[in-house]
């Protein structure tokens, strides 16, 4: 049940959080004290090389990208099932053996027909 | 009321507050940024269950995978117009009115029929025995099995449909 | 646990994390020597006994430097990208066991914690790279992000192997079940890829595409200048520490030191801080050496090697571990 129960482990690692928070907003507010600021049209301009920027700056990319992104979140999801099953693999034994197997084939027929389709392929 | 029930507090108040703020940022961006901020809470509220394995998962599967498909999609819409565009329809006061009414009818119900159920096998204490990864890892492996093995089925579905879709863009 | 018990915690944290902002300053001074001196140069020498004040006289340079905004820009998140990069590059030291029994958090998960970290500390390059508005940023953004999530299964996948071997994602325990053999022994596949990955998680050379100074000018940091750049520079150089530390843990057997009567009285932290710094310079070995690698072949040898590898691996370490 929620709120019966404090994870103590964790006070230590938000400790953590909360000095690395402080490390890089206290760097960027203790810098605003000395730093100078003297802005200017051209110097905010986006870096080009010295020319004037041309065009959009974000413009369409590639369709690989969303296929990269999409085939991460799938291996992503296998890779985490592994982890408790690695765990836990003495006590699962054989059978475990032979489920995981089995559901890394299932996956290794998506991927040998990715790798067929060419999408990792970038040219 | 202790400690404890006003940490839960927080994270239930906290986290509505920051949905809102995901469904009514103009820019899409910035509402990723909060989905971040939202995925975290909830990857707090499972600690809070003793639930650690889960948390990890929150934010290895939520967080750092699907955030950043999405984040892919986002970056290829044209934000320049959308943050241009009229934020809401003129007839949102009508839908925020109907939307209030049905919260009101939820909570009616939901606080009639609701009875909290007692505590499972793997309660906090049990699963603190023998660490969370382990009792996830024995469960789904033993008394899960099945739906263990559709998931694979479900992840297959989904690679061979990201490159159908994808496929057919790079065709045209 | 007490109030007393929390300020010792904090106390902890601020020993731990001021030596890892000192190692920070440090490992670049260390980067440019090692480099140097790989290349028949010097490295820095002006600053100091043989340049030794010269990462003092960096922090101070970045400190007093203008922080541009640039007019394009999406403030508030060109504001919080650096700060997530730091949060996620520090944030994981929490885990680190350093020697036997001292972690500042013991947590059974330590593994994921840092698995789930690394993945949060990519945001903080894409979204540099798309609030910059910048082409060469966004480039860089979009680049990081790929090569990122590709090589973070690999990783991912060459843990499986330790998990299965220890019985444990706890890092202690991890550490524990290498007091017979080291898992570099018995994994070493997991191995490769896992330093192949790490390599490109922390956006190093020869897989230092998302900055390739040569193509992209600074690649995601193009448009940050002053503290904001600086702090980037700190979550890549923590970042650095803690994948070595990683590595030292998961492979190279921790705190565990050679078995020396001689030697019995060194502290355990000697060695893991040794084995850290011996990883680092490897580090730096790779970079000195090795070409930058192209886009596609990164994307490629990610795809097809390094997750068919660890994958293979993995089932070859369970069969190993049934018979």
């Amino acid at each position: 049940m929620p709120g019966t129960y404090i994870p103590w482990d964790y006070v230590p690692v938000m400790i953590v959080f909360a000095f690395a928070v402080m490390i890089g907003l206290g760097a960027l507010v203790g810098g605003l004290l000395v730093r100078p600021r003297r802005p200017y049209a051209q110097k905010l301009a986006p870096y080009e090389s010295g020319n004037p920027p041309v065009g959009e700056p974000r413009y369409k990319f590639s369709v690989k990208f969303y296929i990269v992104a999409m085939l991460f979140v799938v291996f992503d999801v296998e890779a985490v099932f592994m982890y408790p099953w690695a765990v836990a693999f003495d006590k699962l034994g054989m059978f475990g053996f032979i489920e995981m197997m089995l559901f890394i084939f299932i996956l290794l027929v998506g991927y040998i027909y990715v790798w067929k389709k060419g999408a990792f392929v970038w040219e | 009321m202790t400690v404890h029930q006003l940490i839960f507090i927080y994270f239930a108040i906290a986290m509505t507050g920051i949905s809102l703020l995901v469904v009514t940022r103009r820019n899409p961006v910035h509402s990723v940024l909060f989905m971040l901020v939202l995925f975290v809470h909830i990857a707090a509220l499972y600690l809070f269950l003793n639930a650690e394995f889960l948390a990890a998962v929150q934010i290895i599967v939520y967080a750092g995978a699907i955030m950043v498909l999405f984040l892919f999609v986002i970056m290829l819409l044209n934000l320049r117009r959308e943050e241009t565009e009229e934020k809401f329809h003129r007839q949102w006061p009508v839908s925020a009115g109907a939307v209030a009414v049905l919260a009101v009818f939820f909570i009616m119900i939901v606080s009639k029929i609701v009875v909290l159920p007692a505590l499972g096998e793997y309660s906090i204490d049990a699963i603190r025995s023998e660490g969370s990864i382990m009792t996830v890892g024995k469960v789904l492996f033993t008394k899960y099995l099945l739906p263990f093995e559709i998931a694979s089925i479900i992840l297959l579905v989904a690679i061979i449909g990201a490159i159908v879709l994808a496929k057919k863009s790079t065709n045209s | 646990m007490t109030f007393s018990l929390v300020l010792w915690t904090f106390i902890k944290v601020a020993i731990v994390v001021s030596i890892l902002m000192l190692h920070v300053s440090y490992v670049v001074y260390f980067e440019r020597k090692v480099i140097g001196h790989m290349q028949a140069r010097m490295g820095p020498m002006r600053v100091g006994w043989h340049g030794l004040l010269q990462p003092i006289a960096d922090a101070i340079k970045l400190f007093f430097k203008e922080d541009i905004m640039p007019s394009q820009a999406d403030k508030s998140i060109f504001y919080i990208a650096p700060i997530i990069g730091v949060l996620a590059a520090i944030g994981s030291i929490a885990v680190i066991p350093m020697w036997d029994g001292f972690a500042i958090a013991n947590i059974n998960i330590g593994l994921l914690f840092i698995l789930a970290l690394s993945s949060v500390g990519s945001y903080s390059i894409i979204l540099a790279g798309w609030a910059s508005n910048s082409k060469y940023s966004f480039l860089g953004g979009l680049r990081s992000a790929a090569q990122v999530i590709s090589y973070e299964i690999a990783m991912g996948l060459s843990l499986v192997g330790i998990m299965l071997l220890s019985g444990s994602a706890n890092l202690t325990d991890i550490v524990h079940a290498q007091s017979d053999y080291w898992f570099i022994f018995t994994q070493p596949a997991a191995f490769f890829v896992f330093v192949v990955a790490i390599i490109a998680e922390t956006n190093r050379a020869p897989f230092d595409l998302p900055e390739a100074e040569t193509e992209l000018v600074a690649g995601y940091a193009t448009e940050y200048s002053g503290i904001r750049f600086g702090l980037f520079f700190m979550a890549e150089y923590a970042g650095m520490f803690i994948m070595s530390a990683l590595a030292v843990v998961c492979f190279l057997g921790g705190w565990d030191g050679p078995d020396i009567r001689l030697l019995a009285w060194v502290p355990g932290f000697v060695w893991f801080i040794l084995k850290v710094y011996a990883f680092i310079f490897f580090y730096f070995w790779i970079r000195a050496t090795l070409p930058r690698y192209r886009y596609d072949q990164l994307m490629s040898l990610g795809w097809k090697l390094f997750i068919p590898l660890a994958l293979a691996n993995v089932v070859f370490t369970a069969l190993l571990k049934l018979l």
